[in-house]
C-alpha cells in the first residue's frame, strides 16, 4: 500500500500551480497517470523517486519515505525509474549497466532474456536503437526488484510497433516482480492495454480517478462515434468540399458543406462524429 | 644545464595532482548546485585568468611570508618558511593554475545528462561512486583538456613564480625564469635553446589534446 498526501508549488505555463495529492495505490497496482504536458506528472513522479522535494508525507507499505521530519535519499527509497530516453550509462555495457545496480549476473542475465536482449549485452548503448535503450533501462530499472516502479513515458519516443512490444514487456515484468507500477503516459490504447487504473492531473490536480473504462470510454451526447483529430486541409472538389482530418495515425476525408467549411480553421482540431441512421416511433401528441 | 624544465616539470605535475583532488569536489558542486553563493564562486575561481601574475604574486607572498599570520605559523610549528622555495611555488601554482582544472571539468559536468546522474542515484550509488564511476568516466575529453591544459599552463607560468620563488637555482628557478634570466645576461644561444623546446613542447600537448579530443567525438559519433 502507498500512501501519497503531498504539497508543492509549480510554476506552470499559468502561472503557480499548487500540487496537492492525497492518493493511496494499492500493492500490484499499475496506474497510469495522464494529463497535458505541464500539468504535474513528471514531477509527481520525481517527488515520488526523491529527486525533488515536496511538503507532506509519502508512506511505502508502513515505511516512511517522506515526511515533516525526514526526507529518505533517493538511494535508499526501493524504486526503479525509466526516463523518457537517454538515462543509460553510456561507458559501460548493456550488461555492466545492469550490473552498476546490483552485482547480481543471474538476475541480469534473466532480465535480459525476457526482453531478448541476451545478444546485445556486451554492446554499447551509442550501438543500440532507440527500442533498444528503453528495454535496457528498463530491465537496469528492474535490477533493485523494486516497490515502485516509476516510468516516465518512457515509449512515448517510439513508433507504434516498438511500442506495442515493450508494452507486453512492460506488464509481463510487473506481473512477475509484483511491483506496483505508475506509468505516465497520453497513448489511449496503451493505457487501456497495461493500466488497471488511471489518474488525471489537470493544473497539478487530480481531476479524474477510475479504471481505465470509465475514464476512456466516453461517447456525449447521442453520437455513436465521436472521434477528436486535426484539421490537416480544406479542399473544393467540383461543387463538394472535402476536409482532411487525422484522426491518431489514420488520414480520413469528410465531406462538407460550404457553411460548414466557413466556421472551420486548417491546423484546429476537430471532432468527426456520426449518428447511426437508425429511425425510432414515438408516440405523437397532439 | 637542464635543471629548471626538470623543477618545471615536477611543479606541475605536484600542482596537478592537488588542483585534480581540490577541484574534482568544486566543480562538481559548481554544476549541480542552484545556490545563490555559485556566480561568487565562479568569480573567484576565474580571477587568476584575469589577474596580473604579478599582483596574484604580491597577495601570495604577503599571505605566506613570516609576518603574516599563516606564515608565522608554519615558521613557529613546523620550522617552514612558505616564500622562496619550492613549496612557495606549489601554492602559488595551484592558485594560479586552478581556473584551468575547474573550468573545463565544470562544463564537462555540465553537459552530462542529468538522468544519467539521477538514474546513477536511484540505482542506490552516492555522490563519490556517481563521480567516478559515471560522471568522469563520460567526460573523457574535457578531464584530458583540464589536466594537460593545467600542466601546461603550470609549465608556462612566469610572472608568480619569479615573485613568490625568486630564482634559486636547483629549488625555484624554472624554465621560463631560466630564460628570462639568459637573456638579461645576453646568452642568446641558450635562450633560444630553452625557448625553442619551451615552444616544440607546447606545441604538441596541444596538438594531443585536439587530436584526442577529435578521436574521441569520432568514436562516439557527436
Amino acid at each position: 500500500m502507498i500512501e501519497i498526501n503531498i504539497n508543492k508549488e509549480l510554476h506552470g505555463a499559468n502561472g503557480l500551480m499548487n500540487l496537492n495529492t492525497n492518493l493511496s495505490i494499492k500493492k500490484g497496482e499499475f496506474v497510469a497517470l495522464s494529463g497535458e504536458s505541464g500539468s504535474g506528472k513528471t514531477t509527481l513522479l520525481r517527488i515520488l523517486a526523491g529527486l525533488e522535494d515536496a511538503k507532506g508525507t509519502i508512506t511505502v507499505d508502513e515505511k516512511e519515505w517522506l515526511s515533516t521530519k525526514k526526507t529518505l535519499a533517493p538511494q535508499k527509497r526501493s524504486i526503479g525509474f525509466v526516463f523518457q530516453e537517454h538515462a543509460l550509462f553510456e561507458n559501460m555495457t548493456v550488461l555492466q549497466n545492469l550490473l552498476f545496480v546490483t552485482q547480481n549476473k543471474a538476475l541480469a542475465l534473466r532480465l535480459l532474456e525476457m526482453t531478448e536482449l541476451t545478444t546485445l549485452q556486451e554492446r554499447y548503448p551509442k550501438a543500440l536503437s532507440g527500442g533498444q535503450k528503453q528495454r535496457v533501462s528498463l530491465c537496469r530499472a528492474m535490477m533493485r526488484k523494486p516497490q515502485l516502479l516509476l516510468l516516465d513515458e518512457p515509449l512515448s519516443a517510439l513508433d507504434p510497433q516498438m511500442r506495442n512490444k515493450l508494452q507486453q514487456e512492460i506488464l509481463s515484468l510487473h506481473k512477475e516482480f509484483g511491483t506496483t507500477t505508475i506509468m505516465v503516459s497520453h497513448d489511449p490504447s496503451e493505457i487501456y492495454k497495461l493500466a488497471t487504473r488511471v489518474l488525471v492531473l489537470k493544473d497539478a490536480n487530480i481531476i479524474e480517478d477510475g479504471s481505465p473504462k470509465e475514464i476512456l470510454l466516453k461517447t456525449n451526447g447521442s453520437q455513436k462515434f465521436s472521434f477528436t483529430g486535426e484539421l490537416l486541409e480544406l479542399k473544393k472538389v467540383d461543387i463538394i468540399y472535402v476536409g482532411v482530418v487525422a484522426i491518431g495515425q489514420q488520414l480520413v476525408e469528410v465531406v462538407l458543406s460550404e457553411e460548414e467549411t466557413q466556421t472551420l480553421k486548417v491546423g484546429e482540431n476537430v471532432s468527426v462524429s456520426a449518428k447511426a441512421f437508425n429511425p425510432t416511433l414515438s408516440q405523437k401528441s397532439l | 644545464m637542464f635543471e629548471p624544465f626538470y623543477i618545471s616539470f615536477k611543479l606541475a605535475s605536484i600542482t596537478v595532482a592537488i588542483l585534480f583532488i581540490i577541484s574534482l569536489p568544486l566543480a562538481w558542486y559548481l554544476s549541480q548546485t542552484r545556490s545563490k553563493i555559485k556566480p561568487f564562486l565562479e568569480a573567484l575561481t576565474a580571477l587568476p585568468i584575469v589577474l596580473p601574475p604579478s599582483v596574484l604574486g604580491f597577495y601570495i607572498l604577503v599571505a605566506l611570508s613570516q609576518n603574516s599570520p599563516v606564515g608565522a605559523f608554519f615558521k613557529d610549528t613546523f620550522d617552514i618558511s612558505l616564500v622562496f622555495n619550492f613549496t612557495s611555488l606549489v601554492i602559488a601554482s595551484c592558485f594560479y593554475s586552478l581556473p584551468f582544472m575547474v573550468q573545463p571539468l565544470q562544463s564537462g559536468f555540465e553537459s552530462l545528462n542529468k538522468n544519467m546522474i539521477e538514474a546513477s542515484y536511484l540505482a542506490g550509488k552516492g555522490k563519490w561512486e556517481t563521480i567516478f564511476k559515471v560522471a568522469l568516466p563520460n567526460i573523457k575529453p574535457a578531464l584530458i583538456t583540464a589536466i594537460i591544459i593545467t600542466f601546461a599552463h603550470t609549465v608556462g607560468e612566469f610572472g608568480v613564480v619569479l615573485m613568490v620563488g625568486g630564482s634559486i637555482p636547483g629549488e625555484t628557478k624554472v624554465a621560463s625564469v631560466a630564460i628570462y634570466e639568459m637573456v638579461e645576461i645576453m646568452d642568446y644561444s641558450s635562450a633560444h635553446i630553452y625557448s625553442a623546446i619551451m615552444l616544440g613542447m607546447s606545441f604538441i600537448v596541444l596538438l594531443s589534446v585536439y587530436t584526442f579530443n577529435a578521436k574521441h567525438n569520432r568514436k562516439f559519433g557527436l
